[in-house]
Formats: C-alpha cells, sequence, structure tokens
C-alpha cells in the first residue's frame, strides 16, 4: 500500500490526490474528500490552523494504519494545510483507492472522523476583524468513538 | 526536568509555549503534574480554569490523567482538536 501523509503551508492542488492514487487498474474505486472554508454565511473572512508539528504527522499516520488493518486498501493521501487561508479554499485532503468501494468509502470516513477527533490541529476564525478560536464539536467526538467501537472493537493506546 | 508545552488558546492564555519544570518527587501520573503545576504557576492555573476541557500528550502520544510521566517527558497541554 502506497501512503502519502503531509501537512504543508502550500495552497493544495484540489485534484492532487487523485492523480497520485492512479494505479494503472489495481484499484477499482477512489474516494477523495477535501475539506473547504465554509463563510459560515459570509460571517467568515478567513481560516488560520495551527498545529503540533511532529506529534501531527505521527497520529495521521497511526490513523492510515488502523484503516489499513481494517480495510484492504492500495493507497491512501492525506495532506492536511496549515497556517492562513481564504475562504473555500482546501483545509484537508483525505483520498483513498482500493479494489472495491466500499472499502474506499468506509476507510475515507474512518480517517476523516478520526483525524478530526486525534490530529492535533486548532482552526481560528476572523470575523469581523478579530480571530476566534473555534470550539469542538462534542458529535464530532462521539462519531469518532463509534468509528473506533466499531472497526477496532476498542479505543486504541 | 519535564517540558510543558502549550498549544492553541491555552498557548495564548498561559501567555507562552512552552515551561521546564522540575516537579517534586512523587508527581508521577498527568494529573499530579498539572495539579502541581496549578499551584506553583499562578499564569497556568488562570488558563486551565479558562480551558475547561483540554486535552493531554505525553511525548506525542494522546494520553489520559493517569498516564504515568517520567523525568526527561514532554507533556503537551491544549484544547480539544478541531483540524480537517
Amino acid at each position: 500500500m502506497k501512503v502519502w501523509v503531509a501537512v504543508t503551508g502550500a495552497a493544495l492542488e484540489p485534484a492532487a490526490p487523485t492523480d497520485w492514487l492512479r494505479d494503472q487498474g489495481l484499484s477499482g474505486a477512489v474516494v477523495q474528500f477535501n475539506g473547504q472554508v465554509r463563510d459560515e454565511q459570509g460571517r467568515v473572512e478567513a481560516l488560520h490552523l495551527e498545529h503540533y508539528p511532529g506529534m501531527t504527522e505521527t497520529v495521521l499516520r497511526t490513523i492510515v494504519e488502523w484503516a489499513a488493518d481494517k480495510w484492504q486498501l492500495n493507497g491512501v493521501w492525506v495532506v492536511h494545510r496549515i497556517g492562513t487561508m481564504a475562504v473555500a479554499e482546501d483545509i484537508v485532503q483525505v483520498a483513498v483507492s482500493a479494489s472495491h468501494r466500499q472499502d474506499a468509502f468506509a476507510a475515507c470516513a474512518f480517517i476523516m472522523d478520526l483525524l478530526k477527533t486525534r490530529a492535533p490541529f486548532w482552526k481560528k476564525e476572523l470575523i469581523d476583524g478579530d480571530w476566534v478560536w473555534v470550539q469542538a464539536r462534542q458529535s464530532d467526538a462521539e462519531v469518532a468513538a463509534a468509528w473506533l467501537q466499531r472497526a477496532l472493537g476498542r479505543e486504541p493506546s | 526536568m519535564i517540558e510543558i508545552r502549550f498549544f492553541a488558546a491555552l498557548r495564548e492564555r498561559v501567555g507562552s509555549d512552552s515551561l521546564t519544570v522540575t516537579a517534586p518527587q512523587g508527581t508521577d501520573t498527568v494529573t499530579a503534574l498539572v495539579a502541581w503545576l496549578e499551584e506553583d504557576n499562578a499564569a497556568v492555573a488562570r488558563a486551565l480554569e479558562a480551558t475547561p476541557h483540554y486535552m493531554v500528550a505525553v511525548n506525542e502520544v494522546l494520553s489520559q490523567e493517569q498516564t504515568a510521566i517520567r523525568d526527561g517527558d514532554v507533556v503537551a497541554l491544549f484544547p480539544p482538536v478541531t483540524g480537517g
């Protein structure tokens, strides 16, 4: 399985993950998720992402390993942007290739849901000229916990 | 010595991104370390009080309150993560 995990300050190229995952017929399915900056009805002017260098990459690789243990995957791409970005730009890309679509859909959703609750990133939004930290959602934590129970049967250490 | 690192809103509230501390003997869990820090450092105490929910990583691994710590560890405290 090929894996590309990165954290970058540069703008993300929306088509890059699917292009990178092409494998001359090995995979029958590629599922790609692009997370983008919402404007929240025009309130949000920009987004800023901070992270914990070193730990972030380790956590992302661990999540990919859990996914690969559970589903038959041929490739995984996880790239997350940091720094300041504009409305509608990509924040994160998760893409998965697999022989069959069910594995690709499930693994892509699993990686994204775990990333949101375990990878050390923090968002700030620029609203009316002030930077405001985004609060974590309890619903995200519940989704991730349910995945771990279902996919792994336990909360991994 | 133990290095304490702060991120995001917690870093801003503490006013510093890291501290190096020598905790008293017997400070051997995350809970004990945080309790001692709150006594020892008013800025950290105020920051934690303003951050009712926070997460902990010991040596870059997500940890629990009862996770053991030892000399040389890097303990990071931060608000719940909001990436993606």
